[in-house]
């Protein structure tokens, strides 16, 4: 999230797209309905907020919402899109902001167009763009002052926004085509209720109004997932409501500390704090950086990230190499592996089926279940020489080589299940979707011989070490380098770990207070820079719990930062990119809801974004989004390999051909694993299987560890998915028959959930289509499994979702695909 | 009064409780059941100790406080419930949370470490020492195996190719950042966890 959960009752208008908050995040949606009908102002008038639902399926959210849009998934871009160009026709964009806070003004490089599809710079038999027409014309030489690899030569801009080669214009132009009836034939949501939404999503530009888009992995799960977050970061720069409080794009995350482990970077394309990953033939730190680091390409951009990369690797690498890490060897840059292909997780188990992975460890993840194709991942699982599952249960992973239908004695895999430690048997911190790293202390002590990951992995990199202390192998180095300076470097402390994250200043011993104190010779260390300032000398601050008891001393503002309950990173930021939520002169755009403002000697409210004391009035005054070479929001951006401005295609299995673009119907980057690997795709054409199916969460289940709560079991006992009422009467299914589901790479036998929650939608003009709902949850283990051993054979949502990603991403497309469906 | 289900009397003081606040003799019991409750309550945290936890399932990051007892010198889980401070939750909970406690004391859990040989149709239990020898082995001769110092255009590369980590959105941040830095030292690339899905 940009913002954060108690941030959304600020907004006037909230968009949900891909999510279902009410069901989902319930203790989160009591900010949503805050926002609508807040009862601090009395039964009846009401936060006014309105609330506007886009999903294939009515939900609690819909019952909840102002607007229900019953929208095909996965054609989001095309919705957004809608919604932009009736924004830009309209006049209706916040006009300040697009011109001075965005790089509308921008020129883009001659060569660069649009057509049939395709953006320029497509290669059909590597499936790949070249982008180097994706930038701006330039002029002058490389802008002076920046660290060396840190900037380019200045962008042409013109202000006046009328040059036909500005972003804003070429953003026009790409979305005239998104007309309403063009949305429609897309979306099947009817043009009168688009209509509707695009009105009241117009009145969001005024500056004294502000509009939210809260998503989930409804808009992530697609081979077009980055672009469709993108497409409603774009509406929201327009609207001029990026950086202010009741405003943003603000993600709700499905896991306790996913976004913890994303900021530490257990991610294969990035090291801790988003620090890119080096690649093959980046033989220093000098090409890493240059390579790697966002330009400044504006004189006013800061381009502090960029500007700060080179401190903050080399205060990484100084943390983890210790003394080996010197100015000598470029603090042992050498020691860190460079991928060279994308390694991923689908491409985790591409390798293993290759027969290039030999063992996997799993902690808390399981691959079986979360697929896709999960036929597919298990055959995977089979071709590992060692497979480890740590978890406190058994999951679908620990159990695959005994799965219904699997003959043991055919897998050779050996695979060990270590039993470790509940959330609630250690301390930590949790860090929440709205950024907040919030510790918890041990409540309990481990169950039987349960262990702590983290000792786990202590110990075993103990004994590896000892291995090749006492055997010849390979490059030993790092091993042998890593610092592990803990009381018990084979059971460290997660508070002395805390510690490490944020880092020292080695002359003086103390903890570092700021990243921006971080340095590039070797004299500062910070295991994840966006976490220096979490553990300043005066301890942790995620302990801190100056809650809601005593709002006048814990709020400050009003704004319900709580800035001393817990720490958000950055620097305990609470809304991000918050420059912009004030005008070019300092003074809050709306003066009931101000993120930050210039007082005239320093930016108050929120911990500001920003130099606390750089004036607005200041002709050097740094543009407002610091974090980007730019300075500025970027609706134009070379950084996604599918596209500059977002584009709606098709999923690789679709119902219709996309109506903008017949034949360029799917996303002409998406990456397709089978075809790339040599092995046969598997894709339904809409002949066979003529129905849309999508997965989803319920209230009651997490994923898959619930199947081991009785409770929870008991509220939703067993595999179901929901089939609208009017095709169960085409195909005489009635609620709790038994059906199977498929798709051309498995099925699914499960019971059958008629409800009017789902209904036909009408694409293309006049073709109806279905769209089936299928809970993920359910398995071959677990209370329910075990209670149904002849039902549950075939309860695995995923072995239905094809294998395929997101180019950007490689994210699956869990939440779009064509399958099939008959009453046993 | 006519006889009536343990399930319906619950269900009757629920009603009860809950529209006490507003209309009193709606009641349909005759009697209040919330003083009775919380009295209940009240002797079951009675001399606890108060800890702070966190919601372990999605990421809107409820807080917890969680009531323990030393038993037979044992720290046992009494009850789980909102913290009312908390900016986020205000005290609020939804079914997986209310019912986290059932997670905590799990009696499903696997207690001891369990090998399967390849081949096998069952697991066997073994030692920690057994098991973390063992794939301490594997794990340097899957790295040995698979390492590469130098790719075929001559560049630096040193990479384990064979060997993938997944998971971590169930750690502690600092266990999450601990296990990124084993792996990247011992030249693992394939490193994921469930943000992609």
């Amino acid at each position: 999230m940009t913002n954060h959960w108690r941030d959304i009752k600020h907004a006037d208008l909230i968009l949900i797209n891909g999510a279902n908050p009410a069901e989902a995040h319930p203790v989160g949606f009591q900010w949503f309905v805050k926002a609508k009908l807040d009862p601090t102002k009395g039964p009846g008038a009401g936060g006014g907020a309105k609330i506007i639902h886009a999903d294939p399926r009515y939900t609690r959210t819909s019952a909840m919402a102002d607007m229900y849009l019953r929208i095909r998934t996965g054609t989001d871009v095309a919705y957004f899109g809608g919604l932009i160009n009736y924004v830009i026709q309209n006049k209706l964009y916040h006009e300040e902001y697009v011109k001075n806070y965005t790089n509308a003004s921008f020129i883009v490089k001659q060569g660069f167009d649009f057509n049939d599809g395709l953006f320029t710079g497509y290669n059909s038999s590597t499936r790949a763009y070249d982008t180097s027409t994706w930038t701006y014309e330039t002029e002058g030489e490389p802008i002076a002052g920046a660290p060396a690899g840190t900037t380019q030569a200045a962008a042409k801009r013109d202000k006046t926004l009328q040059d036909p080669r500005t972003v804003w214009q070429l953003m026009a132009k790409h979305y005239s085509r998104y007309t309403p009836e063009m949305v429609s034939s897309i979306t099947g949501i009817p043009v009168d209720q688009f209509n509707a939404v695009a009105k009241m999503v117009g009145e969001m530009g005024k500056p004294d109004k502000v509009m939210t888009i809260v998503y989930a992995v409804g808009l992530t799960h697609h081979t077009t997932g980055g672009q469709l977050i993108r497409s409603g970061a774009l509406l929201q720069l327009i609207l001029g409501n990026m950086g202010r409080p009741g405003g943003g794009m603000n993600a709700e995350r499905g896991h306790a500390n996913i976004q913890g482990n994303t900021d530490h970077a257990i991610s294969w394309e990035i090291l801790p704090g988003y620090l890119r990953i080096p690649a093959p033939g980046q033989k220093n730190l000098d090409d890493y950086v240059r390579l790697s680091a966002p330009k400044k390409s504006d004189p006013n951009s800061w381009n502090f990230f960029g500007t700060n990369y080179r401190n903050f690797m080399v205060s990484l690498l100084k943390g983890w190499y210790g003394a080996k890490a010197t100015k000598d060897n470029e603090y042992a840059f050498d020691f860190i592996p460079k991928p060279a292909v994308n390694s991923s997780w689908m491409s985790i188990y591409d390798q293993a089926l290759k027969g290039k992975m030999e063992g996997v460890i799993l902690s808390g993840m399981t691959a079986t279940s979360i697929g896709p194709d999960s036929n597919q991942v298990m055959t995977a699982l089979g071709k590992l020489k060692w497979l480890v599952v740590m978890d406190p249960l058994p999951t679908t992973s620990s159990e695959f080589w005994k799965a219904p239908n699997v003959d043991p004695a055919s897998i050779q895999t050996e695979v060990f299940m270590l039993p470790t430690t509940h959330w609630i048997e250690k301390d930590g911190s949790f860090v929440n979707s709205g950024r907040w790293s919030q510790w918890k202390d041990q409540v309990i002590p481990p169950e039987g011989e349960a262990r702590h990951d983290h000792w786990v992995l202590a110990d075993l990199f103990d004994r590896v070490k000892t291995l090749y202390k006492n055997q010849s192998g390979k490059f030993p180095d790092p091993l042998m380098a890593l610092t592990l300076d803990y009381k018990d470097p084979k059971k460290p402390e997660l508070e002395e770990i805390a510690k490490e994250i944020n880092g020292k200043n080695l002359t003086t011993g103390g903890q570092m207070a700021s990243f921006a104190l971080l340095k590039d010779d070797g004299t500062t260390t910070a295991g994840d820079w966006i976490y220096t300032g979490s553990y300043p000398d005066a301890g942790n601050l995620a302990k801190r719990r100056n809650g809601i008891s005593n709002p006048t001393q814990n709020d400050p503002t009003g704004m319900g930062f709580y800035p001393n309950w817990a720490w958000s990173w950055p620097l305990n930021r609470r809304v991000m990119y918050n420059r912009a939520s004030a005008d070019i002169h300092g003074k809050p755009w709306d003066p009931k809801r101000p993120g930050i403002q210039w007082n005239g000697t320093t930016w108050v409210g929120d911990v500001p974004d920003y130099p606390p004391t750089m004036s607005p009035e200041d002709p050097a005054a740094w543009l407002p989004f610091i974090m980007n070479g730019e300075g500025v929001g970027r609706l134009f951006s070379n950084s996604m390999i599918d596209g500059p401005f977002p584009e709606h295609y098709e999923p690789v299995e679709a119902p219709i051909a996309n109506p903008l673009h017949p034949q360029q119907s799917e996303d002409p980057v998406a990456f397709l694993y089978d075809q790339a690997a040599g092995r046969p795709n598997r894709f339904g054409k809409a002949a066979d299987f003529p129905y849309v199916a999508t997965s989803y969460r319920l209230t009651e289940h997490e994923h898959y560890v619930t199947q081991h709560v009785p409770l929870l079991v008991g509220l939703q006992p067993q595999a179901f998915v929901e089939v609208p009422a009017e095709l169960a009467d085409q195909k005489s299914i009635k609620s709790g028959d038994r059906v199977r589901v498929s798709s051309a790479r498995g099925k699914l036998e499960v019971v059958a959930l008629v409800t009017k929650r789902l209904g036909p939608i009408t694409l293309a003009g006049n073709k109806t289509v279905y769209q089936i709902g299928i809970p993920i949850h359910w398995g071959f283990v677990g209370v329910s499994a075990e209670q149904n051993p002849d039902r549950s054979k075939y309860w695995l949502a995923n072995a239905l979702t094809p294998f395929v990603g997101d180019a950007n991403a490689r994210t699956p497309e869990f939440k779009a695909f064509l399958v099939n469906i008959e009453k046993l | 009064m006519p006889e009536i289900t343990r399930r319906e009397f619950l269900k009757l003081g629920a009603a009860g409780t809950a529209g006490m606040a507003l209309v009193p003799l709606a009641n349909p019991l005759g009697f209040d059941l919330a003083p009775a409750k919380k009295r209940a309550l009240d002797l079951r945290i009675a001399g606890a100790k108060e800890v702070h936890s966190l919601c372990p399932y999605c990421a809107v990051g409820c807080s917890l406080i969680a009531y323990t007892k030393e038993i037979n010198g044992k720290a046992q889980l009494l009850q789980i419930e909102g913290d009312p401070d908390s900016p986020v939750n205000e005290g609020r909970l939804c079914p997986k949370g209310a019912t986290a406690m059932q997670l905590a004391t799990s009696s499903r859990r696997v207690e001891k470490p369990q090998y399967r040989a390849p081949g096998s149709s069952k697991w066997e239990e073994k030692s920690w020492d057994f098991m973390l020898d063992k794939l301490a082995q594997n794990i340097k001769a899957s790295r040995d195996n698979t390492f590469v110092a130098q790719d075929a255009n001559g560049n630096t590369v040193n990479r384990t190719e064979g060997i993938a980590f997944a998971g971590g959105a169930a750690f502690s941040s600092e266990e999450g950042y601990f296990a990124t830095k084993l792996m990247r030292s011992l030249g693992v690339v394939h490193i994921e966890q469930q943000a992609r899905v």
